[in-house]
């Protein structure tokens, strides 16, 4: 069973984009990755089910 | 003043000479801490047992040093805690550096109402010393010296062994030999069993130092501090003075320099500031492993301890894990020799301590990954987490300097009995035995107390308890297993015919989900078997023999 909501969220997607790209506008290359490590804990953390988090790095996985 | 290792005579056993090899019921092999516990839990249990081992003194330099609560009360029971929580250092709250930064500390036992504290740090050497005092000090342990296990011959209905000694050699022959000789196991690679698992690509360096400093007593872990380049570093104190301190030195290290006081010194001042002044006691490198054996039980040779299973020190679960092996397996052979239990109770000593094994393994190797990070992009989230901790409660909890030792509940136990009633909370079967404080005549107790001596049931007493269920519990000592009852109650109760503990404080009743009329059976290791929300002697009679690896 999936958990993992994967359809379109409300609200404004370029909002969503664009928050996302200016928050590594001035980052170098290790900057950028250590910005993602933290975003990716803060965000798994919110999400707070380890089979959803589990679910998203399956796909993100995927090539 | 180093610690002054004992020399423990050699003296000439009986079977040296004789035609015939005498025949033992138990051979315990190696006569460190698990080989030590379970002969004195065996000859406690009126069974007797012979030690071998090859050396004559206690560990030699800086092994283990925590000893965590649970085999606090394990040693309690065996009658050896005392002098070792004296002489011990007692500590429960521990700091985690990053860089400069404190970014976590934790309490171990943040709840009171136990009588040992969550962990004591001990050299393994003292350690040793209480446990070989006591082994000395209990009728039914036969403890040898310089007695080499050279060859092993396993059969159907017991096992021979030659056994070296200085005066010559003798065999011997035992109903059941249990392998306690530790990491490099020569019995293990006699029967030429696989030890499989991870070696962990990383070298550390421990340095037990001398010195008085008025750091307090406290786990101190850093992460890349400033004094020590990319590794972490980890500082405990111990009893005589003594400091422990761990630097991970990476796997690209040459073990031989790196032990070389000049550099160990430099290391170590950089670390303590310059006016620090301190001796090394002992200085090593290891590296690590997480392996285990596939099982624990190979007809009538049984492994326990560090011979059976291997954990990164990370956590402290080496010793601490082989006891409870000890005190796992110590209760089932002294039931099976005594023709009270089938063998194949011991094939739960197998699957209950390979559970608690793959726990400790995955706890360590977890530790050790975050400690140890496989690449650059793992370290980032490993530093990430690190950073976040500073701030952030939730990444306080991902931060993993070693999860320190509990004990592993057997949740998928055969010997456990399904709840009757329901419960919400409180210790299930298969969990081990909470402490509580109790009053006894009215002097303060423990609840452990009560659970000393074989299978025990405590029964949870309201103000109004019929003696004559009482009388039916009291019955279940005289049974040829018996059951020892007593009973635990908020009020005074007068004239019952078993042990009666007030809990005036509540905790035995909360710790237990108990309501009156609460039963809970309890094995001889202090595991729950069985619990209820009424009174059934039938039943309990029936978990017992379940416990005892029965089929009904
Ligand atoms: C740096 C370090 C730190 C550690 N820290 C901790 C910690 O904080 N807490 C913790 O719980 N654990 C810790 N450990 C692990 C702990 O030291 C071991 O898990 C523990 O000693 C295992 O006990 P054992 O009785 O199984 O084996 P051992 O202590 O190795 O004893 C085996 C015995 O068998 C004997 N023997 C071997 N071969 C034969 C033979 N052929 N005949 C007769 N006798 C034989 C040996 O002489 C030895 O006495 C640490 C280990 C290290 C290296």
């Amino acid at each position: 069973m999936t958990k993992l909501r994967t359809t379109p969220a409300p609200g404004n997607p370029d909002d969503l984009y664009e928050a996302l790209v200016d928050a590594r506008r001035d980052l170098d290359e290790a900057q950028a990755a250590a910005l993602d490590a933290k975003l990716v804990l803060l965000l798994a953390n919110h999400i707070g089910d380890v089979d959803v988090v589990r679910e998203a790095i399956a796909l993100a996985r995927k090539r | 003043m180093g610690f002054a290792y004992p020399r423990f005579e050699f003296r000439a056993p009986p079977e040296l000479g004789a035609r015939a090899p005498a025949r033992h019921p138990v051979v315990v092999i190696g006569a460190g801490p698990v080989g030590l516990s379970l002969a004195i839990d065996l000859a406690t249990r009126g069974r007797n047992v012979v030690v071998l081992d090859d050396d004559d003194t206690v560990s030699v330099g800086s092994r283990g040093l925590c000893y965590a609560k649970r085999t606090l009360e394990i040693w309690d029971r065996l009658g050896c805690a005392a002098p070792m929580v004296e002489k011990g250092v007692t500590w429960q709250v521990g700091k985690v550096f990053f860089g400069e930064r404190q970014v976590y500390a934790f309490d171990l036992l943040p709840e009171g109402g136990h009588r040992f504290p969550a962990f004591i740090n001990l050299q393994q050497y003292h350690l040793e010393n209480f446990l070989v005092e006591r082994a000395r000090a209990t009728a039914g342990v036969d403890l040898r010296f310089r007695n080499k296990v050279a060859g092993i011959a396993p059969r159907g209905d017991g096992v021979g062994l030659t056994v070296e000694t200085p005066q010559g050699g003798y065999s011997i022959d035992a109903e059941w030999v249990v392998a306690c000789d530790g990491a490099r196991s020569p019995t293990r690679r006699a029967l030429g069993l696989d030890f499989k698992g991870r070696v962990f690509e990383d070298r550390f360096l421990i340095a037990d130092v001398r010195m008085t400093a008025d750091f307090p007593t406290e786990r101190w872990f850093w992460f890349e501090p400033p004094f020590h380049n990319g590794g972490s570093t980890l500082l405990h104190k111990q009893p005589d003075d003594i400091w422990r301190i761990d630097f991970q030195l990476g796997w690209g290290a040459d073990p031989e320099a790196e032990k070389q006081p000049e550099r160990v010194i430099p290391r170590i001042q950089r670390m303590l500031g310059p006016d620090a002044k301190f001796e090394l006691d002992w200085v090593s490198v290891y590296t690590f492993q997480c392996r285990r054996l596939e099982r624990f039980r190979h007809g009538r040779v049984l492994f326990a301890g560090d011979s059976a299973h291997q954990v990164s020190p990370f956590g402290a679960r080496g010793a601490n894990s082989g006891v409870q092996d000890a005190d796992n397996l110590g209760w089932k052979l002294a039931a099976v020799l005594a023709g009270q239990a089938p063998e194949t109770l011991l094939d739960s000593y197998d699957s209950e301590r390979v559970e608690a094994a793959d726990e400790n393994i995955l706890n360590s190797t977890r530790a050790t990954d975050f400690i140890t990070p496989k690449n650059e992009a793992s370290r980032r989230l490993r530093d990430a987490v690190l950073e976040l901790a500073a701030d952030q409660p939730f990444a306080r909890r991902l931060v993993n300097s070693g999860r320190l030792s509990l004990p592993t509940a057997y949740a998928r136990s055969p010997l456990s009995s399904p709840d009757e009633g329901s419960f919400a909370g409180g210790v299930p079967a298969g969990a081990p035995a909470r402490d509580a404080p109790l009053m006894r005549e009215g002097k303060p107790a423990w609840l452990l107390d009560l659970l000393k001596d074989g299978f025990s049931a405590l029964y949870f007493a309201g103000a109004d308890t019929p003696p004559d269920a009482v009388t039916a519990i009291a019955a279940l000592a005289n049974d040829p297993t018996p059951i020892r009852a007593a009973v635990v109650s908020r009020v005074a109760q007068a004239g019952l015919p078993v042990p009666t503990a007030i809990d005036e404080s509540g905790l035995a009743f909360e710790r237990y989900d108990a309501a009156p009329g609460t039963v809970v059976l309890f094995r001889p290791d202090q595991h729950v078997a069985a619990r209820s929300r009424h009174l059934d002697p039938a039943a309990l009679r029936r978990a017992r023999d379940r416990a005892l690896g029965k089929t009904p």
